[in-house]
């Protein structure tokens, strides 16, 4: 048993979520490999060499890599794949779009976003928005697996010391190119690494009050977020949404603020540590799932909770 | 230009699922069934271009069960020309789609095709991709703006953190994300006239596929069920709690 692992990168380094996958590769069990697919990524390689319990780092530094198009990574991860039992990814938007690639060309299912590994061929997966978890078992020859980001906690990032292979097989489809990345520039941790989040929804009223959160958010150190209310009403940005189709988050705090906690809602976040909810309405959903529910008017509310942290 | 919008029946979003008492899967006996969102916003999408003069066809397919075809005529109610059904009984998987919807395509010759980005019940995210893989086509996944010009695809995709501008050959597979646009209601008339709309069906079988599924369900279970905590009763007991009794807040 063997598992090649898919590491996520910028080119400059390795993002935390990949030690989640391995740790997932670890629950399955045999040797992990990593691939870094990337252009100029060497640092990358060398950073995933020093994760523990890897056996093998596999470096394809090609232009045609850069920037993580699928139509040329999806044939790269197959054909390496090919030799491994297991062909793990995170379930992040880069995973999303390349995984399904790489398991169609192999011929095989995908199991999408795990939450837990049974088996080395059965998983746990939620699905109908995290309303119900189906166990799951592949008779593929090949498991090609994506992970939730907040599965597991992460493996060590030092301890290891891999050996780096080069992989001379380039892929370049020629079907798509790359115009241009508008990444917006974050003072505050992004999403799904903070341990702290505070979420508005429609109750926010506008965009512009969800300058009432950011004083918290600075105080505390934490991401903000948004229900697809919130987004729908063009409050906020969708890289900003919390939720069954947004961003699926674990966080040690998690504020929700104007929020009534439609099951789409609570799919994105009912798993995080604390959940406190500041709401008018006293029926509203999200106080059935909070440790603490405040029933306040949010504009009173969050300037006291500000001058108070 | 001719656009495919393969399209999922699925539980409606409002409806509160619940798990079978045998662990069996989900209970949809009785239970309203609709369009997938985000295959409401492709439908959209292609009429769009329609409208824009950009396509000349939209064409919505389903895979699975007859009773897709009620939601094959929502979507020739919103404007698609005619529709096709691949029947199957089959408990169907996203590659087992994909393969279906390929050899759809060798028919139809579609220059886009137009997909949702996940349904709302499997939650799954593939099938786009595998459709895209088994055919060979380049992919514009969770798009937030789509161009099409000069024989090329310009998409806009909604990724981790931002936005991520891509262009691509034609034929060319979109998948759509939330702000893609939004999906109009049909209309009374509408609605009469998608009843005498075009809606050919097939099986697997007759377009020379199999589907059957490769991952077995062994047990569907609901989820760990978190218990409401307490009500605070002001802002400051709030604080005191997250600091002394949680101890998430320095």
């Amino acid at each position: 048993m063997s598992t090649l692992v898919v590491a996520e990168h910028d080119n400059a380094e390795l993002k935390p979520v990949t030690l989640v996958v391995v740790a997932a590769a670890s629950a399955i069990g045999g040797d992990i490999d990593i691939l870094v697919a990337g252009g100029g990524c060497s640092a990358v390689a060398d950073e995933a060499a020093k994760i523990v319990c890897v056996s093998k780092v596999l470096l394809a530094d090609n232009d045609a890599y850069t920037h993580q198009l699928a139509e040329n990574i999806a044939p790269l991860v197959a054909e390496l794949g090919a030799g491994y039992t297991h062909v793990l990814a995170a379930h992040t938007t880069t995973g999303k779009n390349f995984l399904p690639r790489v398991a169609a060309t192999l011929g095989v299912a995908q199991i999408s976003d795990i939450i837990g590994v049974d088996s080395p061929d059965t998983f746990k997966r939620p699905f109908y928005a995290g309303n119900a978890i189906a166990t799951v078992k592949s008779s593929d020859a090949i498991k090609v697996v994506s992970v939730r980001g907040t599965a597991y906690d992460g493996v060590a990032a030092e301890g290891g010391s891999a050996a780096i292979e080069a992989v001379t097989s380039v892929h370049d489809a020629g079907l798509s190119s790359f115009i241009s990345e508008e990444i917006a520039k974050l003072e505050r941790p992004e999403l799904t690494a903070a341990s702290i989040i505070i979420s508005g929804g429609r109750g926010m009223q506008s965009g512009e009050n969800f300058k009432l959160l950011e004083g918290i958010a600075d105080k505390l150190g934490a991401a903000i977020g948004a229900s697809r209310a919130a987004v729908d009403a063009g409050f906020v940005p969708n890289d900003m949404q919390v939720g069954q189709t947004g961003k699926i988050v674990a966080p040690d705090l998690y504020i929700a603020v104007g929020i009534s906690g439609a099951i789409q809602h609570l799919a994105g976040m009912k798993d995080s540590k604390v959940i406190v909810a500041i709401n008018k309405d006293g029926d509203a959903p999200i106080f059935q799932i909070a440790d603490y529910g405040l029933v306040a008017d949010l504009f009173q509310a969050l300037p006291e909770l500000e001058a108070l942290l | 230009m001719k656009v495919l919008v393969p399209v999922k029946r699925v539980v409606d979003a409002n409806v509160k699922i619940r798990v079978k008492p045998d662990k069996s899967g989900v209970d949809l006996t009785n239970v309203k069934m609709t369009v997938n969102p985000f295959c409401e916003i492709a439908i959209e999408e292609a009429v769009r271009m329609k409208e824009a003069g950009t396509a000349t066809e939209v064409v919505a397919v389903a895979v699975g069960v007859s009773a897709c075809q009620e939601q094959l005529r929502t979507c020739l109610a919103l404007g698609a020309d005619r529709a096709v059904l691949i029947e199957t009984d089959v408990d169907i998987q996203p590659l087992g789609v994909a393969t279906a919807l390929k050899a759809l395509q060798e028919k139809e010759q579609a220059d886009i095709i137009l997909f949702g980005k996940q349904s709302i019940d499997g939650d799954n995210g593939q099938t786009g991709q595998m459709f895209a893989a088994l055919t060979g086509m380049p992919q514009g996944t969770f798009a937030s703006e789509v161009t099409i010009e000069n024989g090329k695809a310009y998409v806009t995709r909604e990724v981790d953190g931002g936005l991520q501008k891509i262009s691509t050959s034609l034929p060319v597979v979109i998948t759509t994300d939330l702000r893609l646009n939004e999906p109009r209601y049909a209309s009374l008339p509408n609605i009469m006239k998608a009843k005498k709309k075009q809606m050919d069906i097939f099986t697997p079988e007759e377009l020379g596929v199999d589907v059957t599924p490769t991952l077995e369900v062994l047990s569907v279970e609901p989820p760990p069920v978190r218990a409401a905590g307490i009500k605070v009763e002001s802002v400051e007991e709030l604080v005191d709690k997250l600091k002394n009794e949680a101890k998430v807040i320095p």
